[in-house]
Protein backbone atom coordinates (compact mmCIF):
# COMPACT_ATOMS: atom_id res chain seq x y z
CA UNK A 1 0.00 0.00 0.00
CA UNK A 2 0.91 3.58 -0.36
CA UNK A 3 0.60 5.96 2.12
CA UNK A 4 -1.84 7.50 1.07
CA UNK A 5 -3.92 4.62 0.83
CA UNK A 6 -2.63 3.67 4.51
CA UNK A 7 -4.10 7.39 5.78
CA UNK A 8 -7.47 6.61 3.13
CA UNK A 9 -7.82 3.12 5.42
CA UNK A 10 -6.98 3.87 9.01
CA UNK A 11 -6.46 7.57 9.45
CA UNK A 12 -9.97 8.09 10.61
CA UNK A 13 -10.08 5.07 13.13
CA UNK A 14 -6.71 5.53 14.45
CA UNK A 15 -7.58 9.64 15.05
CA UNK A 16 -10.55 8.25 16.91
CA UNK A 17 -8.56 6.02 18.88
CA UNK A 18 -5.78 9.05 19.99
CA UNK A 19 -8.81 11.25 21.05
CA UNK A 20 -10.23 8.40 23.29
CA UNK A 21 -6.90 8.56 24.67
CA UNK A 22 -6.53 11.99 25.57
CA UNK A 23 -9.95 11.91 26.94
CA UNK A 24 -8.69 8.48 29.17
CA UNK A 25 -5.64 10.66 30.49
CA UNK A 26 -7.80 14.04 31.35
CA UNK A 27 -10.39 11.38 32.79
CA UNK A 28 -7.59 9.91 35.44
CA UNK A 29 -6.53 13.51 36.09
CA UNK A 30 -9.98 14.01 37.49
CA UNK A 31 -10.41 11.44 39.25
CA UNK A 32 -9.60 11.54 43.32
CA UNK A 33 -6.72 9.46 44.90
CA UNK A 34 -3.69 7.78 43.67
CA UNK A 35 -3.13 6.15 40.31
CA UNK A 36 -1.07 2.82 40.24
CA UNK A 37 1.51 1.08 37.95
CA UNK A 38 -0.66 0.44 35.42
CA UNK A 39 -0.49 4.27 34.63
CA UNK A 40 2.98 4.39 34.53
CA UNK A 41 3.68 1.59 32.32
CA UNK A 42 0.93 3.33 30.08
CA UNK A 43 3.10 6.36 30.02
CA UNK A 44 5.83 4.48 29.47
CA UNK A 45 4.37 2.99 26.53
CA UNK A 46 2.95 6.30 25.13
CA UNK A 47 6.65 7.10 25.10
CA UNK A 48 7.00 4.73 22.29
CA UNK A 49 4.80 6.48 19.79
CA UNK A 50 6.88 9.28 19.11
CA UNK A 51 9.88 7.41 18.39
CA UNK A 52 10.90 7.70 14.68
CA UNK A 53 12.30 3.96 13.93
CA UNK A 54 9.34 0.93 13.36
CA UNK A 55 8.18 -1.76 15.92
CA UNK A 56 6.33 1.05 17.76
CA UNK A 57 3.94 -1.81 18.27
CA UNK A 58 6.30 -4.07 20.05
CA UNK A 59 7.72 -1.64 21.83
CA UNK A 60 4.72 -0.73 23.99
CA UNK A 61 3.85 -4.35 24.36
CA UNK A 62 7.13 -4.65 25.73
CA UNK A 63 6.40 -1.48 28.29
CA UNK A 64 3.44 -3.36 29.42
CA UNK A 65 5.22 -6.96 30.02
CA UNK A 66 7.10 -8.12 33.21
CA UNK A 67 10.57 -8.99 32.15
CA UNK A 68 11.69 -11.44 34.23
CA UNK A 69 12.66 -14.99 33.62
CA UNK A 70 12.12 -17.28 36.57
CA UNK A 71 8.46 -18.98 37.01
CA UNK A 72 6.78 -17.50 40.12
CA UNK A 73 5.80 -19.80 42.70
CA UNK A 74 2.00 -20.18 43.07
CA UNK A 75 -0.01 -18.63 40.77
CA UNK A 76 -2.74 -16.52 43.08
CA UNK A 77 -5.09 -15.79 41.05
CA UNK A 78 -6.25 -16.07 37.06
CA UNK A 79 -6.39 -13.21 35.32
CA UNK A 80 -4.22 -10.23 33.77
CA UNK A 81 -4.95 -6.73 34.25
CA UNK A 82 -2.49 -5.45 31.53
CA UNK A 83 0.94 -4.14 32.99
CA UNK A 84 3.49 -5.61 35.61
CA UNK A 85 3.25 -4.88 38.85
CA UNK A 86 7.16 -5.11 38.96
CA UNK A 87 8.46 -7.11 42.24
CA UNK B 1 -18.22 -24.81 19.98
CA UNK B 2 -19.44 -25.73 23.43
CA UNK B 3 -19.98 -21.94 24.57
CA UNK B 4 -21.38 -20.28 21.16
CA UNK B 5 -25.14 -20.87 19.99
CA UNK B 6 -26.34 -22.73 16.32
CA UNK B 7 -26.57 -19.25 14.52
CA UNK B 8 -22.67 -18.89 14.65
CA UNK B 9 -22.53 -22.40 12.63
CA UNK B 10 -24.99 -21.52 10.12
CA UNK B 11 -22.82 -17.88 9.82
CA UNK B 12 -19.47 -19.78 9.90
CA UNK B 13 -20.83 -21.70 6.71
CA UNK B 14 -22.59 -18.94 5.46
CA UNK B 15 -18.99 -17.30 5.80
CA UNK B 16 -17.42 -19.94 3.70
CA UNK B 17 -15.42 -21.80 6.81
CA UNK B 18 -14.86 -25.11 5.85
CA UNK B 19 -14.15 -26.75 9.51
CA UNK B 20 -14.03 -25.42 12.84
CA UNK B 21 -10.71 -26.97 15.28
CA UNK B 22 -12.00 -26.06 18.94
CA UNK B 23 -9.63 -26.28 21.77
CA UNK B 24 -10.13 -27.78 25.22
CA UNK B 25 -10.29 -24.60 27.31
CA UNK B 26 -11.48 -23.08 30.23
CA UNK B 27 -15.16 -22.66 31.04
CA UNK B 28 -15.16 -19.85 33.21
CA UNK B 29 -15.48 -21.50 36.35
CA UNK B 30 -13.01 -24.29 37.96
CA UNK B 31 -14.28 -28.26 37.12
CA UNK B 32 -14.63 -29.80 40.71
CA UNK B 33 -13.20 -32.90 39.67
CA UNK B 34 -11.80 -35.09 36.62
CA UNK B 35 -15.51 -36.27 36.09
CA UNK B 36 -15.95 -33.27 35.02
CA UNK B 37 -13.32 -32.95 32.62
CA UNK B 38 -14.73 -36.60 31.13
CA UNK B 39 -18.13 -35.10 30.60
CA UNK B 40 -16.14 -31.93 28.60
CA UNK B 41 -14.44 -34.46 26.56
CA UNK B 42 -17.13 -36.87 26.04
CA UNK B 43 -18.86 -33.33 24.57
CA UNK B 44 -15.73 -32.36 22.51
CA UNK B 45 -15.54 -35.51 20.69
CA UNK B 46 -19.24 -36.91 20.50
CA UNK B 47 -22.10 -34.50 20.86
CA UNK B 48 -20.22 -31.05 19.76
CA UNK B 49 -19.24 -32.66 16.26
CA UNK B 50 -22.58 -33.89 15.54
CA UNK B 51 -24.09 -30.53 16.54
CA UNK B 52 -21.30 -28.87 13.79
CA UNK B 53 -22.32 -31.69 11.08
CA UNK B 54 -26.44 -30.83 11.11
CA UNK B 55 -25.02 -27.39 9.72
CA UNK B 56 -22.47 -29.22 7.47
CA UNK B 57 -19.50 -28.16 9.45
CA UNK B 58 -16.80 -30.66 10.09
CA UNK B 59 -15.57 -30.22 13.38
CA UNK B 60 -11.77 -30.73 14.96
CA UNK B 61 -10.60 -30.62 18.99
CA UNK B 62 -7.77 -30.80 20.80
CA UNK B 63 -7.58 -32.24 24.63
CA UNK B 64 -5.83 -31.56 27.48
CA UNK B 65 -6.81 -29.31 30.97
CA UNK B 66 -6.24 -25.55 30.50
CA UNK B 67 -3.65 -23.59 32.32
CA UNK B 68 -6.04 -21.74 33.93
CA UNK B 69 -6.94 -24.63 35.68
CA UNK B 70 -3.14 -26.07 36.22
CA UNK B 71 -1.76 -24.94 39.30
CA UNK B 72 -3.68 -27.94 40.92
CA UNK B 73 -1.31 -30.97 40.16
CA UNK B 74 -3.05 -33.98 41.76
CA UNK B 75 -6.21 -32.88 39.02
CA UNK B 76 -3.86 -32.24 36.38
CA UNK B 77 -2.47 -36.13 36.48
CA UNK B 78 -5.88 -38.01 37.10
CA UNK B 79 -7.23 -35.67 33.88
CA UNK B 80 -4.03 -35.93 31.82
CA UNK B 81 -4.36 -39.81 32.91
CA UNK B 82 -7.97 -40.30 31.10
CA UNK B 83 -6.65 -38.38 27.75
CA UNK B 84 -5.66 -41.65 26.08
CA UNK B 85 -9.47 -42.85 26.22
CA UNK B 86 -10.35 -40.04 23.91
CA UNK B 87 -7.20 -39.64 22.16
CA UNK B 88 -7.89 -42.04 19.34
CA UNK B 89 -11.77 -40.25 18.63
CA UNK B 90 -11.76 -39.02 14.69
CA UNK B 91 -12.31 -35.60 15.49
CA UNK B 92 -9.37 -35.32 18.01
CA UNK B 93 -6.18 -33.74 16.68
CA UNK B 94 -3.64 -33.36 19.32
CA UNK B 95 -3.59 -31.95 22.79
CA UNK B 96 -4.30 -28.28 23.56
CA UNK B 97 -3.93 -25.96 24.27
CA UNK B 98 -1.84 -26.74 26.84
CA UNK B 99 0.29 -23.80 28.10
CA UNK B 100 1.29 -21.58 30.86
CA UNK B 101 -1.26 -18.75 32.71
CA UNK B 102 0.52 -16.94 35.26
CA UNK B 103 3.69 -18.59 34.50
CA UNK B 104 4.02 -20.25 37.72
CA UNK B 105 6.12 -23.39 38.96
CA UNK B 106 3.16 -25.89 39.05
CA UNK B 107 1.76 -24.52 35.49
CA UNK B 108 5.30 -25.46 34.48
CA UNK B 109 5.21 -28.91 35.21
CA UNK B 110 1.49 -29.68 33.92
CA UNK B 111 2.86 -28.30 30.72
CA UNK B 112 5.58 -30.79 31.00
CA UNK B 113 2.96 -33.57 31.81
CA UNK B 114 1.65 -32.47 28.49
CA UNK B 115 4.41 -32.25 26.33
CA UNK B 116 5.57 -35.45 27.69
CA UNK B 117 1.72 -37.28 26.79
CA UNK B 118 1.95 -35.39 23.67
CA UNK B 119 5.51 -37.07 23.09
CA UNK B 120 4.59 -40.32 23.92
CA UNK B 121 1.13 -40.44 21.19
CA UNK B 122 2.81 -38.92 18.84
CA UNK B 123 0.30 -36.32 18.96
CA UNK B 124 0.17 -32.58 17.27
CA UNK B 125 0.44 -30.04 20.14
CA UNK B 126 -1.46 -26.62 20.52
CA UNK B 127 -0.29 -23.73 22.96
CA UNK B 128 -2.07 -21.54 24.73
CA UNK B 129 0.40 -18.34 25.48
CA UNK B 130 -0.64 -16.16 28.84
CA UNK B 131 -2.40 -13.10 28.66
CA UNK B 132 -1.41 -9.22 28.55
CA UNK B 133 1.67 -8.93 31.09
CA UNK B 134 2.50 -12.37 31.50
CA UNK B 135 2.91 -13.19 27.53
CA UNK B 136 6.13 -11.89 26.81
CA UNK B 137 7.82 -14.30 29.68
CA UNK B 138 5.30 -17.53 29.18
CA UNK B 139 6.15 -17.50 25.46
CA UNK B 140 9.62 -17.79 26.11
CA UNK B 141 9.29 -20.30 29.26
CA UNK B 142 6.68 -22.31 26.98
CA UNK B 143 9.79 -22.71 23.84
CA UNK B 144 12.42 -23.25 26.72
CA UNK B 145 10.01 -26.72 27.55
CA UNK B 146 9.15 -27.42 24.21
CA UNK B 147 12.89 -27.13 22.75
CA UNK B 148 14.25 -29.34 25.98
CA UNK B 149 12.23 -32.36 24.97
CA UNK B 150 13.90 -33.93 21.75
CA UNK B 151 11.08 -36.21 21.06
CA UNK B 152 9.39 -32.68 19.86
CA UNK B 153 9.31 -31.53 16.48
CA UNK B 154 8.32 -27.39 16.47
CA UNK B 155 7.03 -28.19 12.89
CA UNK B 156 4.17 -30.74 14.46
CA UNK B 157 3.57 -27.50 17.48
CA UNK B 158 1.53 -24.20 16.66
CA UNK B 159 2.03 -21.32 19.48
CA UNK B 160 -1.09 -19.58 19.68
CA UNK B 161 -1.92 -15.75 20.64
CA UNK B 162 1.33 -14.09 19.63
CA UNK B 163 1.56 -10.84 18.71
CA UNK B 164 4.69 -8.33 17.60
CA UNK B 165 6.64 -8.26 20.85
CA UNK B 166 6.34 -13.05 20.49
CA UNK B 167 6.06 -13.77 17.01
CA UNK B 168 9.48 -13.31 15.96
CA UNK B 169 10.92 -15.65 18.88
CA UNK B 170 8.25 -18.34 17.60
CA UNK B 171 8.88 -18.71 14.23
CA UNK B 172 12.59 -18.13 14.89
CA UNK B 173 12.64 -21.87 17.05
CA UNK B 174 10.98 -23.28 14.10
CA UNK B 175 7.58 -23.55 15.47
CA UNK B 176 4.39 -22.48 13.89
CA UNK B 177 2.51 -19.00 15.13
CA UNK B 178 -0.89 -18.78 15.55
CA UNK B 179 -2.67 -15.20 15.75
CA UNK B 180 -6.06 -14.92 17.98
CA UNK B 181 -8.25 -12.63 16.53
CA UNK B 182 -10.25 -11.04 19.85
CA UNK B 183 -12.01 -7.89 20.28
CA UNK B 184 -10.37 -6.69 23.14
CA UNK B 185 -6.95 -7.96 23.66
CA UNK B 186 -4.46 -10.30 21.49
CA UNK B 187 -4.42 -9.32 18.08
CA UNK B 188 -7.06 -7.29 15.59
CA UNK B 189 -6.97 -7.58 11.87
CA UNK B 190 -5.17 -5.39 11.32
CA UNK B 191 -2.37 -6.40 13.39
CA UNK B 192 -2.53 -9.64 11.88
CA UNK B 193 -2.48 -8.76 8.54
CA UNK B 194 0.63 -6.25 9.42
CA UNK B 195 2.24 -9.26 11.51
CA UNK B 196 1.68 -10.99 8.07
CA UNK B 197 3.59 -8.39 5.49
CA UNK B 198 6.38 -7.86 8.13
CA UNK B 199 7.07 -11.89 8.64
CA UNK B 200 8.04 -14.69 7.00
CA UNK B 201 4.11 -16.00 6.45
CA UNK B 202 4.93 -20.50 6.08
CA UNK B 203 3.73 -21.18 9.10
CA UNK B 204 2.00 -18.42 10.31
CA UNK B 205 -2.12 -18.64 10.66
CA UNK B 206 -4.99 -16.71 12.11
CA UNK B 207 -7.88 -18.25 14.40
CA UNK B 208 -11.30 -16.52 15.90
CA UNK B 209 -11.67 -16.34 19.43
CA UNK B 210 -15.42 -18.45 19.97
CA UNK B 211 -15.29 -18.62 23.60
CA UNK B 212 -18.12 -17.68 25.91
CA UNK B 213 -16.58 -14.12 26.30
CA UNK B 214 -16.82 -11.19 23.95
CA UNK B 215 -15.55 -12.43 20.81
CA UNK B 216 -16.34 -12.81 16.70
CA UNK B 217 -16.84 -16.17 15.28
CA UNK B 218 -16.46 -14.80 11.74
CA UNK B 219 -12.92 -12.45 12.69
CA UNK B 220 -10.67 -14.62 10.53
CA UNK B 221 -13.75 -13.57 7.08
CA UNK B 222 -13.79 -10.17 8.01
CA UNK B 223 -9.79 -10.41 8.24
CA UNK B 224 -9.78 -11.84 4.44
CA UNK B 225 -12.07 -8.77 3.84
CA UNK B 226 -9.88 -6.28 5.56
CA UNK B 227 -6.88 -8.08 3.29
CA UNK B 228 -8.66 -7.40 0.35
CA UNK B 229 -9.03 -3.93 1.58
CA UNK B 230 -5.26 -4.15 1.54
CA UNK B 231 -4.84 -5.45 -2.08
CA UNK B 232 -3.71 -8.49 -0.92
CA UNK B 233 -4.39 -11.09 -3.99
CA UNK B 234 -7.21 -14.05 -3.76
CA UNK B 235 -4.18 -16.54 -3.56
CA UNK B 236 -2.23 -15.35 -0.48
CA UNK B 237 -5.25 -14.58 1.16
CA UNK B 238 -5.98 -18.19 0.69
CA UNK B 239 -3.01 -19.40 1.63
CA UNK B 240 -3.19 -17.28 5.11
CA UNK B 241 -7.18 -18.38 6.17
CA UNK B 242 -7.06 -21.44 4.75
CA UNK B 243 -4.31 -23.86 2.83
CA UNK B 244 -1.81 -22.69 5.95
CA UNK B 245 -4.04 -24.43 8.36
CA UNK B 246 -4.58 -27.03 6.00
CA UNK B 247 -0.86 -27.64 6.15
CA UNK B 248 -0.57 -27.65 9.98
CA UNK B 249 -3.42 -29.94 11.11
CA UNK B 250 -3.07 -31.77 8.26
CA UNK B 251 -0.14 -32.83 10.03
CA UNK B 252 -2.54 -35.30 11.62
CA UNK B 253 -4.04 -38.32 9.43
CA UNK B 254 -7.75 -37.68 11.15
CA UNK B 255 -8.04 -34.04 9.41
CA UNK B 256 -9.81 -33.99 6.17
CA UNK B 257 -11.63 -30.99 4.04
CA UNK B 258 -14.53 -31.27 2.08
CA UNK B 259 -13.50 -31.64 -1.25
ZN1 LIG C 1 -5.85 -19.72 24.62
Amino acid sequence: MTRQQVLDLYFMESRFKLVEIAAFLDRVDRGDGKADFRLDAFRKGMKELGGKKPGRAKKVLLAFSDPTKKPIAKAHGKGACGAWPGK
Amino acid sequence: MVSRTTDDYQDMVTAGCAAVCEPAFWAGYDRSGVQGFHDYFCQLTDYEPKRAAKFGLPHYTWLCINPKESEDVNLAEEVIGIIPQFIDKPNVLGIGEIGLNKNSRNEMKVLEMHVDLAARTNSLILVHTPHLEDKLKGTRLILDVLRSDKRIRPERCIIDHVEEHTVGMVLDAGFWAGMTLYPESKCSPARAIDIIENYANERLWMNSACDWGVSVPLAVPRTALEMRRRGHNPEFIDKMIYQNPARFMGQCPKFKLPV
